[in-house]
């Protein structure tokens, strides 16, 4: 099936020739930093994780958009997603591909990466995050294709399959709740060290996963002629709906402990994201930026008039997806080192080098995503 | 059994696959370990524990007195990188307030709040660094000392977010163009990549030696000793003197002490 991505028309090699180029950049900007060490990177001895980490842990968010379709369609018979499954699966690839990569490039010594295999250590949530994000990849991909080929051959997937579709669901949850883990069980990172973490994760995962997959079925019906239907996208944004607003609450159930109970560590993050502390105030209009983007979004989705209209909808999936990636993949990890450990604020500012490569990084992603998306849309125009 | 070469392809790939991960299964299965004599000089203990006696330091050192922190940043080969971001730190000096964050009140005694605290690694009894750990590259010796091996860490830096202390430095550069000290050529250096901290000079203690610090420190501020030992300097110290750790209530228990 492969051969499908290989053929297409001038405005598809145009976006894979500029995908390529950004990989290219992304590339050459990641040799000098194995050249010269994690020194070009905006990350310290205090803020010792930045924007690499932080678009990983993003992103893992971003691979629920596989279970939002693949549970209701198996285990609800919600026979609108059958059309899309493969759309959240390929999504699912894409991400977790670039959640690993994003690790890659985050590491010291790259080369001795597969010391986590030779030593394996159980007590390290590393450790595990490895084992689920592999396991998800290669789950999705072998259901992703299986799926796919059997639809293209008109007969029904092999009984195999059925078992790890199950699977895939549980190992969903686990990838976020694992993620999370890295986070939650660190004794002196109080932004971090919340019991709901994994719920956190979890809501916003549903919110920004399936909001992606939204905007991607209005592009897939936009430039193939495979049409993912208005209703898959209707009960896929009662998903984001319910997704965001929890997502939200859970950000207001932080907002409550630390300011009520008042206690100085608890509130040192948080005051530092919307107010800025001891004169520290990098990441305040992000974080202001991610407030109103979450208002538009709740108030565009929570209408049903707006959340029906195609334009709307898609500002709304929009405003879920960047307001989620502002909470995540910027301020989630950084304003865990803030204060740094001796109660200094230390900030941290990404370079453009490191920019570069996670922008490298995305593209690897979308050039993932694209090639899957083609061989995905090429086998439904063929039977449809 | 019908087969096609594309078949064939696949159980070929696998079988290629399995064949590669064999090394892994070694990995797993191995039982042994490496055996070293230890040398007869070498000064053992159930569990090391230092008790720092900061107003012998303040009283008995000369004003601004650095000899601990040379001493052990010679000999260790730490380089000297003059960024904030990048410092490479294995012993320093921090204020009261940036050592024992949230205990602090405006009311401390002036020497309290000016003079410097010497930190350093705790070497934790549940050091969270070697929980995070995903290659066990950080680990906890049977001594109590956290241990690095610079060789098998893969600078995830995950150890860094874990450690309360602050007492883990990672290697952004090649540290070796800045170690301002004449090189120890028994000690190595390290490469860039890598996360670092102190040992508590176990490769002194292995010869017989006591750590860099506590021997260059002339008015005997840095006591060192077998925790387990009720007869040792540092149980009699803990024993008369009121003593304080570095944020006790994480439950991390380090092995540094304060007298202050």
């Amino acid at each position: 099936m492969l051969e499908r991505a290989l053929t297409g028309d001038q405005k598809y090699y145009r976006w894979i020739t500029a995908l390529l180029i950004l990989m290219g950049l992304g590339f050459a900007a990641y040799l000098v930093q194995l050249n010269k060490g994690l020194t070009i990177t905006g990350m310290s001895r205090d803020v010792s994780w930045g924007f690499y980490i932080a678009q990983f842990t993003f992103l893992v968010g971003v691979a629920a958009s596989a279970v939002m379709v693949v549970l209701p369609y198996y285990l609800h018979d919600v026979k609108v997603f059958g059309r899309i499954t493969i759309l959240g699966e390929f999504l699912a690839v894409a991400s977790v591909t670039m959640c690993l990569l994003f690790i890659v490039v985050d590491l010291g010594k790259p080369m001795r990466l597969l010391n986590v295999l030779l030593y394996p250590t159980p007590n390290s949530i590393l450790f595990w995050d490895m084992i689920v994000l592999n396991g998800y990849l290669f789950l999705n991909i072998l259901i992703g294709w299986n799926v796919l080929e059997a639809e293209r051959k008109g007969v029904h997937y092999p009984n195999w399959v059925k078992p790890l579709i199950y699977l895939s669901i549980p190992w969903a949850v686990s990838i976020h709740t694992v993620t999370a883990f890295l986070y939650a069980g660190l004794p002196a990172r109080h932004y971090w060290l919340t019991a709901i973490m994994a719920a956190r994760f979890l809501a916003s995962a549903f919110a920004s996963g399936p909001a992606l997959l939204i905007l991607l079925a209005f592009l897939v019906k936009r430039y193939t002629r495979f049409d993912p239907g208005r209703e898959a996208i209707d009960k896929l944004s009662q998903i984001v709906t319910y997704a965001m607003i929890i997502s939200v609450f859970f950000v207001g159930l932080e907002f409550f402990t630390a300011f009520y109970s008042r206690i100085p560590s608890h509130m040192h993050a948080l005051q530092y994201l919307f107010v800025g502390l001891e004169g520290h105030r990098n990441l305040v209009p992000f974080m202001w930026l991610f407030a109103i983007l979450a208002i538009v979004a709740l108030v565009l989705l929570i209408n049903p008039s707006t959340r029906k209209n195609d334009r709307t909808l898609k500002i709304a999936c929009a405003a879920v997806f960047f307001s989620m990636w502002l909470e995540k993949g910027l301020g989630l990890v950084v304003a865990g080192f803030i204060p740094n450990p001796f109660d200094q604020v230390r900030e941290y500012t990404p370079s453009i080098l490191e920019l570069m490569i996670a922008l490298g990084v995305w593209a690897t992603g979308f050039f993932v995503l694209t090639i899957l998306y083609k061989i995905a849309a090429s086998v439904k125009e063929e039977v449809a | 059994m019908e087969s096609s070469r594309r078949n064939f392809m696949k159980i070929g790939g696998a079988c290629a696959l399995g064949l590669g991960a064999l090394p892994i299964v070694k990995a797993y299965a191995k039982n042994e370990k490496p055996q070293v004599a230890p040398d007869s000089k070498a000064l053992v203990a159930t569990k090391w524990a230092m008790v720092i006696d900061m107003k012998k330091c303040w009283e008995k050192g000369k004003p601004g007195c650095k000899d601990c922190l040379l001493a052990c940043h010679s000999v260790h080969n730490v380089p000297e990188i003059k960024t904030i971001k990048e410092e490479i730190k294995w012993i320093w000096n921090e204020q009261y307030e940036h050592a024992f964050p949230g205990q602090e009140n405006h009311f401390l005694p002036e020497e309290i709040r000016q003079k410097p605290f010497i930190v350093l690694c705790n070497h934790c009894t549940n050091p969270p660094c070697v929980r995070v750990c995903p290659t066990k590259a950080t680990f906890k010796r049977k001594d109590g000392i956290t241990m690095m091996d610079y060789h098998r860490c893969i600078g995830c830096r995950y150890c860094m977010a874990g450690c309360p202390y602050g007492a883990r430095s990672f290697n952004f550069r090649d540290p070796r163009p800045y170690i301002q000290t004449e090189l120890n050529m028994t000690y190595p250096t390290r490469e860039r990549g890598v996360v670092e901290k102190c040992s508590f000079c176990d490769e002194r203690l292995a010869v017989g030696l006591l750590p860099a610090c506590v021997e260059a420190c002339k008015c005997g501020a840095l006591c060192f000793g077998d925790i387990e030992d009720p007869n040792s300097e540092v149980r009699k110290l803990l024993a008369s003197r009121f003593t304080i750790r570095r944020k006790p209530e994480l439950g991390t228990q380090p092995s540094v002490y304060y007298i202050v």
